[in-house]
């Protein structure tokens, strides 16, 4: 799996969505993407990728968008 | 109400602040109660669907303010769920937020707008019979909201007015006071959270946003919030999000409720609150006692790590053995029952309860087990009762069952629970029945899907009467 299709699927499992849904698809925008959605997510990134993200890109992780630029920051490509 | 001491004095004191930096005052709750008496007419039932909003705020106080009674409900509850209270309890009005999911609208279909109040409208039911209310009754909320249970807890403005007073004295609260709303109002700790500022005349910061949004705090920031409330879950979020280290000068006081704190969180949170110059309260309430009934004097959150502290001004502790005779001497277990104004008047089943007076004459025995220590302060250490917390918020473990049989008739349920995390053993049933109803729980009560655990069994351990031996269920977890 490429880190895109790891990055996409923590999306799909976490919040039930779909492909088409995902550049649009921010927090609080659904029902799933809550707090308790957002530390499961973050938490599963931060596995995912072996990485460790700050409390400061934690805050700003605010969407499936702005969380790309976010993974190059800790040298994640996708 | 005393609640409302300061409405007719003082129009111009504020009320609230929105995140769009609106202003919200005493004199809006006056026009807006006005409005409200005018559209339902006094002592009757409406359910409020709320958001931390200034429509739900001005619904939910213009209801207390003018007899009328209302259920407090999550405007996201689960359209089934909300569907079934509807049906059970028939009220005549129901409040709701503009922007409702679209299923809940249409489920709200015959109801027609009679009244718009700062982006929330006031519906009101085709006619029919309505439900009868008891004089004293003021306010009702949910046993286990997330399972739609029909099982309230109806509350007097009397309780409240205790409560509020009882919280503004050892929180030491005046009107510079500037908490925000990190908990849902719905919820008896948010609630709770209104009711004791507006005693004292201090404004609340309203929004919807989490702890771990950047916009909640340059709102902190921006208003000089000067309180923090949150459950167990929050202060996780708390550290994640790294609040020990902001900037943040006009933050004087942390709030916990909603289940026990673990040992760790409590102390790390009590040790940067001294050393801060700041005040750190741990506290214990359940709805039933509207809700607050214990605290940590914050001066003690250090040395007490892990107490819920001592009975709030005006209420009493005592714990009982079994037999219900009373524990004398420290650091035995027993039920927690506590005594004060603010116990609530009881429980409603059905519309039928509405009308009754107060049957638990201010005492109230939680289902807690806990301890006292030499110096009187109080520790839980476990549940007597078929309930338990997710994320602060309490789920009754019957009506869970209830959901999960309705769902999945082929197969028989029986659920445990602790810190979190619920497991539902199962017997009979498809292979993929334990993923299957591990995300309907997801999708139905709103909680991340690792709460849930379906564990197959080939069969549920049972009394010689029939029932699931839930002791057993848990000792295998």
């Amino acid at each position: 799996m490429t880190n895109l299709e790891k990055y996409d699927k923590l999306f799909f499992d976490a919040f039930k969505v779909k492909a088409v849904e995902l550049p649009s698809l921010k927090y609080q925008g659904i029902a799933l993407w809550d707090s308790l959605g957002h530390m499961d997510l973050i938490g599963a990134m931060e596995e995912t990728f072996k990485i460790s993200i700050s409390t400061i890109d934690v805050l700003d992780f605010s969407s499936y968008e702005k969380g790309k630029e976010i993974l190059a920051k800790y040298g994640v490509e996708l | 109400m005393e609640l409302f001491a300061h409405c007719e004095r003082e129009p111009e004191r504020l009320l609230a602040v929105t995140e769009a930096g609106e202003r919200l005052t005493l004199g809006d709750l006056n026009a807006a109660a006005q409005r409200f008496a005018q559209a339902v007419g006094g002592h009757r039932l409406v359910f409020l669907l709320c958001g931390n909003t200034p429509g739900s705020l001005l619904g939910y106080l213009s209801c207390l303010r003018t007899g009328a009674v209302p259920l407090l409900l999550d405007a996201q509850l689960a359209p089934a769920l909300l569907g079934q209270l509807l049906a059970c309890y028939h009220p005549p009005f129901v409040y709701v937020p503009q922007d409702l999911p679209e299923e809940t609208r249409t489920l709200l279909g015959e109801y027609r707008p009679v009244l718009e109040l700062a982006g929330s409208a006031l519906l009101r039911a085709p006619a029919g019979p309505e439900p009868e209310l008891h004089p004293d009754l003021a306010l009702l909320l949910t046993t286990s909201g997330s399972t739609g249970s029909a099982k309230l807890v109806r509350i007097s403005g009397k309780n409240l007015d205790a409560n509020a007073r009882s919280i503004a004295d050892y929180l030491r609260l005046t009107e510079h006071e500037r908490p925000i709303t990190s908990l849902a109002m719905n919820y008896s700790y948010g609630m709770s959270i209104l009711n004791s500022h507006l005693l004292v005349g201090a404004p609340v910061v309203l929004t919807s946003r989490s702890v771990l949004e950047r916009p909640f705090w340059d709102l902190v920031v921006r208003e000089g919030v000067t309180s923090l409330a949150g459950v167990p879950y929050t202060y996780q979020m708390l550290r994640r999000a790294g609040m020990m280290d902001m900037e943040l000068p006009s933050l004087q006081t942390l709030t916990q409720a909603g289940g026990k704190l673990p040992e760790a969180l409590h102390q790390l949170f009590a040790a940067w609150a001294a050393e801060t110059g700041r005040r750190f309260y741990v506290m214990y309430g359940q709805t039933e006692a509207s809700p607050r009934m214990g605290y940590l004097p914050p001066e003690r959150a250090v040395d007490k790590c892990g107490s819920m502290g001592i009975p709030i001004p005006g209420g009493t502790f005592r714990l009982l053995m079994d037999d219900g005779s009373v524990i004398a001497e420290p650091d035995c277990v027993g039920e927690l029952v506590y005594q004060g104004e603010n116990v609530a008047m009881g429980y409603a089943q059905g519309p039928e309860e509405l009308c009754l007076g107060d049957l638990w004459g201010g005492e109230l025995h939680t289902g807690d087990l806990a301890k006292r220590d030499e110096e009187g302060f109080y520790y839980i250490v476990g549940r007597k009762s078929r309930f338990m917390k997710l994320y602060g918020s309490r789920v009754n473990l019957d009506e869970v069952e209830r959901l999960l049989t309705a769902q999945f008739p082929e197969a028989t349920f029986a659920c445990v629970g602790l810190d979190d995390s619920l497991s539902a053993f199962y017997e009979g049933g498809s292979p993929s029945l334990a993923q299957e109803a591990a995300e309907f729980l997801q999708a139905q009560l709103r909680f991340p899907l690792r709460s849930f655990h379906l564990r197959p069994l080939e069969a549920i351990p049972r009394s010689s009467a029939g029932k699931p031996q839930y002791a057993v269920l848990q000792k295998m977890l």
